[in-house]
């Protein structure tokens, strides 16, 4: 018994101890948690926030952005933006896409719905030349790719609570995160002052300003609504198989639990001979 | 043991088969009628599940391979791919990637279950050491397969794991430079990888196959672990084993059909969405979960090559606890200090696979090294001093005794 006390109030003290201490790592700040309508067990993407996202994603970001795994034909996949095969062709056809005529000329061609969105730079060193020094990322797997550590004991909960949407909450935070620095904080040149971002100091400029992309459904056309459907969209393009995977879990999830109390109850009368 | 029925086929064919070859008979010897302790719990369903888990990553690690290019320019895109635009691509990778976890899962349960019931001890020392093997074949091909992925933590994972062989002395670099096929992790690394990937499962499934037939020569162990003395000890294997691990491998689904489904990012670590750059170093270069206990261990020595020792060491003490504790007393129940430090030693794994996880800095390199010391202790001081000071509790006379009392 007290060799049970010792080990407890050991364990508690290491503990405590490691928690109160602070973090030397590189701070990064928390983002503020969103709803999103994708969360959940039985979360789905809004079409007209996707809609709205890959707007903005048209008109803003894909100056500098790639999103080199995303096929014009997404558009018209089932959970996604909810686009028609026609419009996804139409969308395609505004697009010019490289390739070689039938003598192996190179020719630029209107795009096709098999075709991925075409990326703004010829390669790496063209996009660095022309962002000073850093290539603006492939937005395709970015939604997955940013994230923040929640620390204990939220990680934990975060499995029974099934929150997954770390992302698009950092990248929603990210693009209304831009202040001016405190005093004292030494900025580099070129580099602008994120709250959100790791180290605060971040290569691209705000990408958007209120008012700079017109919506046509009435949303609110302000940089928190723009960060928002931007975010989503980015989590559509990162798992655009989320809302099958949801509907197909929950399936799974019935027929498992039926499965258990089946066995259950089988594995009690089996045992009952026994006991 | 004597079992508790025999394999007679009824039918003209099976009897005609089997006198040319009797599987149909090994089958029912192996898991019909052979006789399982009826005092076991529910921890001894995981061997079962463990089969289950290897049955899985082969049938969906196969399916990847039809879908997978290694390729250092199309490795990370053909993962991509899988998850676009192959049909249930994604129910494949997560259910793979998912998978490792839950085997890992699996494994360490068995191992805690084996080290607390003393399941090593004689007669099981070969069953035991087989184990050892499996695992650390697993350990292997858990490590390969999270390289194949290509993305920024695949290739640092693979530089730091590697070059964890360049500590030996005088062969170390060539040792290094042969395992990577070239100057660096590069395409050949990436292309052995897969081929050891694909190839290594299958070896575990043959080692498998000597665990359980080296199981079923000494027969199980059980929660008194004292060996079954009569067939009132035991009860047949089906329905009474089948149904019950049936149960519990529908209830371990249903954990991890929450992580395939519902919870997917959870495991998965972000900077291996961001395809494999050797001039970008990420800011922290962390193991899979399974693996933090050993990092921490080899992050909390300065010396790289006495880290590196102490890395291997600690997964091959493991093969010699069972002459490493001398108690003739099994099971833990018995001995009441052996449960003490044994579960001391479980809190200081779990410890040190959460100061795997954090930098290696101020307080948790402190902790990481109190952990790692009590963990070599535990096995190499604690083990062997037990068996000769500990006062152990009685005995019961039987298992059958232990379960119904005194009326049997």
């Amino acid at each position: 018994m007290m060799m049970k006390r010792t080990v407890l109030a050991l364990t508690i003290a290491v503990a405590v101890s490691a928690l109160a201490l602070p973090a030397t790592a590189e701070e990064q700040v928390a983002p503020p948690r969103l709803s999103w309508s994708f969360a959940g067990p039985f979360g789905k993407y809004d079409p007209a926030q996707l809609q709205r996202g890959f707007k903005i994603y048209r008109e803003v970001c894909s100056v500098c952005h790639s999103i080199q795994m995303l096929a014009f034909r997404n558009l018209a996949d089932p959970g996604g933006p909810g686009f028609s095969e026609a419009q996804a062709a139409a969308v395609a056809s505004e697009f010019k896409i490289k390739d070689l005529d039938d003598q192996g000329n190179p020719i630029e061609r209107p795009g096709r719905p098999a075709d991925t969105f075409p990326p703004p730079f010829a390669n790496e060193l063209v996009a660095k030349a022309a962002n000073g020094g850093t290539a603006p990322p492939d937005m395709s797997t970015l939604a997955k790719a940013r994230t923040y550590s929640r620390g204990f004991p939220w990680f934990i909960l975060d499995a029974f609570t099934q929150y997954q949407e770390q992302g698009p909450d950092y990248i929603a935070a990210l693009l209304k995160g831009y202040e001016d620095p405190p005093k004292g904080f030494q900025l580099p040149q070129a580099g602008h002052y994120n709250k959100f971002f790791p180290g605060h100091n971040i290569a691209m400029p705000p990408p958007i300003q209120a008012g700079q992309v017109t919506f046509d459904d009435g949303a609110p056309q302000t940089i928190d609504q723009y960060s928002k459907d931007m975010a989503a969209f980015l989590m559509w393009v990162a798992e655009p198989h989320l809302v099958q995977r949801k509907r197909i879990g929950f399936q799974v999830m019935i027929f498992l639990i039926v499965l258990a109390g089946l066995m259950y109850f089988t594995k009690k009368k089996v045992w009952s001979a026994v006991h | 043991m004597s079992g508790h029925s025999t394999y007679q086929p009824q039918n003209k064919f099976l009897q005609w088969f089997e006198k040319r070859l009797p599987i149909g008979g090994l089958i029912h010897s192996s898991f019909v009628a052979y006789p399982t302790p009826r005092n076991l719990n529910y921890l001894w369903t995981f061997g079962g599940i463990l089969a289950f888990m290897l049955g899985v990553q082969i049938v969906t690690g196969i399916v990847l391979a039809m879908h997978y290019t290694p390729h250092v320019d199309l490795a990370f895109r053909s993962i991509e791919s899988i998850m676009r635009d192959v049909n249930f691509g994604w129910l494949l990778r997560y259910l793979h990637a998912y998978g490792a976890s839950m085997f890992f899962l699996a494994v360490y349960i068995h191992m805690f279950r084996g080290i607390y019931y003393g399941s090593y001890k004689e007669p099981r020392e070969v069953l035991w050491i087989l184990g050892v093997i499996i695992y650390l074949l697993m350990m292997a091909t858990g490590f390969m397969g999270y390289v194949l992925v290509w993305g920024q933590m695949s290739f640092w994972a693979a530089t730091v794991i590697t070059n964890l062989f360049s500590a030996i002395p005088g062969v170390g670099e060539t040792l290094v430079t042969w395992l990577w096929g070239g100057f660096a992790v590069g395409n050949p690394t990436l292309n052995r990888f897969y081929s050891l990937h694909y190839l290594l499962p299958f070896v575990i499934a043959g080692v498998v196959v000597l665990h359980i037939w080296a199981l079923h020569v000494a027969g199980q162990n059980n929660p008194t672990g004292i060996e079954a003395k009569s067939d009132k000890d035991t009860v047949p294997f089906t329905p009474y084993a089948t149904v019950k691990d049936g149960f519990f491998l529908a209830c371990f689904c249903i954990v991890y059909a929450w992580f395939v489904f519902y919870i997917p990012g959870y495991l998965l670590n972000g900077d291996n969405f961001i395809p494999a750059n050797p001039a970008v170093t990420p800011a922290e270069i962390v193991p899979e979960w399974y693996y933090l206990p050993f990092y921490a261990i080899l992050r909390s020595i300065p010396d790289k090559l006495m880290g590196v020792i102490a890395l291997f060491s600690s997964i091959l003490v493991l093969a010699f606890i069972p002459w490493l504790d001398t108690s003739r007393v099994r099971s833990a129940r018995y001995r009441p200090l052996f449960k003490q430090f044994f579960w001391l030693w479980v809190i200081a794994c779990v410890g040190l696979g959460w100061l795997g996880s954090k930098q290696p800095e101020g307080i948790y390199v402190i902790m990481s090294r109190v952990f790692t010391v009590y963990y070599f202790a535990f096995f190499l001081i604690i083990m062997p001093l037990l068996g000769i000071f500990e006062k152990t509790k009685p005995l019961p006379n039987s298992i059958s005794e232990s379960v119904l009392g005194a009326k049997a």
